[in-house]
């Protein structure tokens, strides 16, 4: 079991800040993968990955990154500080 | 000195403990910046999300890194999230180093790495509508310059 967190614009499209996903992913791609096909929502959020930043367990990574024993997964868009 | 928070802050109360903190005699130079919410183009507020279990660890590392690499005696940082009005003071970096290159290059370092590494994300509420605020590919080549 993993939660996965979304932010800003990704938040609003997929309709929820947080879920739970049992999954058997090995990489933040295949993790994605399954994601894109719980619903209509989730495939529009992630249908421009140039468009999405992901962190696992709070640190910054790409979309190669194993997920190994990550805890936490969010997906945002690049970032607006400052 | 960091802080991610909602509240309101005074900038000269702050920038006046900074500066009495820095009580030895290394510091010749301090440096303080603000970023404040700009009223152009039709902007009634500013709404800044965060991940909260992300933010305060970001920040701590970017800090880290300007200390390390410009032998900043010193640094500070407050972020804000919620909603903010035009006008209201959004966030502050506060440097100290011996001399005035290194306060500034670290201030700057840090506002690039603030813009673009922390986990905030703005969006603009106007009278008809409300959007998020695009990064700009510009601030990826602010980064750059730090490689």
């Amino acid at each position: 079991m993993i939660t996965v967190v979304y932010f800003a614009w990704l938040r609003e499209r997929i309709g929820t800040g947080r879920e739970q996903i049992e999954t058997q992913a090995e990489t933040v791609a295949q993790l994605v993968a399954e994601l894109s096909s719980i619903d209509s929502y989730h495939a529009a959020a992630f249908a421009d990955l140039r468009a999405v930043r992901v962190a696992v367990d709070q640190v910054l990574t790409d979309f190669d990154a194993p997920l190994a024993a990550a805890k936490e997964v969010a997906f945002f868009p690049p970032m607006t500080g400052g | 000195m960091i802080s991610v928070q909602s509240a309101a802050f005074d900038l000269g109360d702050i920038s006046n403990r900074f500066t009495a903190a820095q009580s030895g005699a290394e510091a010749g130079a301090i440096v303080t910046f603000s970023g404040v919410v700009r009223g152009d183009g039709g902007l009634i507020a500013l709404e800044i999300e965060h991940y909260p279990a992300m933010t305060l660890p970001a920040i701590e590392d970017m800090v880290s890194a300007a200390r390390a690499r410009f032998g900043l005696l010193d640094a500070w940082v407050i972020h804000r999230y919620g909603r903010l009005a035009v006008g209201e003071t959004i966030m502050m970096v506060a440097t100290s180093a011996p001399h005035r290159k290194d306060a500034f290059a670290g201030a700057e370092f840090l506002m690039d790495y603030l813009k673009s590494r922390a986990p905030f994300w703005k969006k603009e509420h106007l009278a008809d509508g409300a959007a998020w605020v695009a990064a700009k590919v510009s601030d990826e080549a602010e980064l750059a310059r730090w490689d």
